[in-house]
C-alpha cells in the first residue's frame, strides 16, 4: 500500500494530463492505495469548476473528480492564488470578493500551498500530473 | 506542521521559457513554499528554463512581471542551491556571467545523481 499525494496543474479540457491524473487516482483507489490529498495547482484549479457542462458525447471531468473525491471521502485542495484569478471560488471566496456566487465544487477545500508542501511531506510519494 | 519536525528534499526542475507560460512561476511557487516550511529545496534550471536567469530582460515590455528578478534573490527565502544545466547553457551559447545570480553548473551525471537523493521532484 503507497500513499500518494497526486498534484494536478493541467486543465480539463486543454491537456490529457488532468485525465491521466483522475484515472491513476481512480486506479490506485481500486488497487488498495491511499491517496494523501489531491493538490490542484495553476490551471488544475479548473478540475473543480462547478460550471462546466460537457457536450452529451463527452465526458465532464470536473463532475468525475467531484464524484471520486465524494465517494472515496479524498482530501482535495484547491490552490488558493491559482483558482482565485482564474476565478474558481468557493462560497466565502465568493462572498470576500462580493462575485454573487460559487464556481467551486463544495468537496474540495480552497487553501494555501503549505498544503501542497505538507501533503508531500507526509505521502510516501508524490506525482505530479501536468 | 508545525509540530512535526519532518523534512524532506524537494528538487523542483524549470525547464519553460520565461514568458511562454505560466509554468516558471508555478515552479517558483513551489520551491518558496517549500522552503518557508523549512525544507531542503534544490532549483534546477535546465533547457529553455535557463533564458529565466538571464540578467537583461525587463518584462514590462510585455506588461508582465520580470521573473528574473525575483529568481535572482532565491538566497533570501532560504534557497542556495541553484543549478544550471551546463549542457542546455552552452547549446544556447550562454554563460555564467548572464546570469542573475551565481547558479552552480550541473551535467548530467549529477543531476542524475541528486534525483536520485531527492525525496520529491517538481517538473515544470
Amino acid at each position: 500500500m503507497t500513499d500518494f499525494a497526486i498534484v494536478i496543474h493541467g486543465a480539463p479540457c486543454s491537456s490529457e494530463s488532468a485525465h491521466t491524473a483522475y484515472r491513476f487516482t481512480r486506479a490506485a483507489l481500486e488497487n488498495g492505495h491511499r491517496i494523501h490529498r489531491l493538490f490542484f495547482f495553476g490551471d488544475g484549479v479548473y478540475n473543480l469548476n462547478r460550471l462546466a457542462v460537457a457536450a452529451q458525447d463527452e465526458t465532464n471531468l470536473p463532475a468525475q473528480w467531484n464524484e471520486l473525491i465524494l465517494k472515496h471521502k479524498l482530501d482535495a485542495v484547491v490552490c488558493v492564488s491559482s483558482a482565485v484569478r482564474r476565478g474558481i471560488v468557493d462560497t466565502q471566496e465568493a462572498e470576500r470578493h462580493e462575485l454573487g456566487a460559487a464556481s467551486a465544487y463544495p468537496s474540495a477545500e480552497i487553501a494555501g500551498l503549505g498544503q501542497l508542501v505538507d501533503a508531500a511531506l507526509h505521502a510516501d510519494r508524490t506525482i505530479n500530473f501536468g | 506542521m508545525a509540530n512535526t519536525p519532518l523534512t524532506k528534499t524537494f528538487t523542483v526542475l524549470s525547464r519553460t521559457a520565461p514568458y511562454g507560460s505560466v509554468r516558471p512561476h508555478l515552479c517558483l511557487d513551489i520551491a518558496l513554499a517549500a522552503a518557508v516550511f523549512e525544507q531542503q529545496v534544490n532549483y534546477v534550471f535546465l533547457n529553455d528554463g535557463v533564458y529565466q536567469l538571464l540578467n537583461k530582460q525587463d518584462g514590462a515590455a510585455i506588461e508582465t512581471k520580470t521573473i528574473g528578478k525575483a529568481l535572482g534573490t532565491l538566497n533570501l527565502y532560504g534557497i542556495d542551491n541553484v543549478y544550471v544545466c551546463k549542457d542546455s547553457l552552452s547549446l544556447r551559447q550562454l554563460e555564467v556571467a548572464d546570469l542573475v545570480l551565481p547558479a552552480t553548473l550541473i551535467g548530467a551525471g549529477e543531476l542524475h545523481e541528486m534525483l536520485d537523493n531527492t525525496d520529491c521532484v517538481f517538473n515544470f
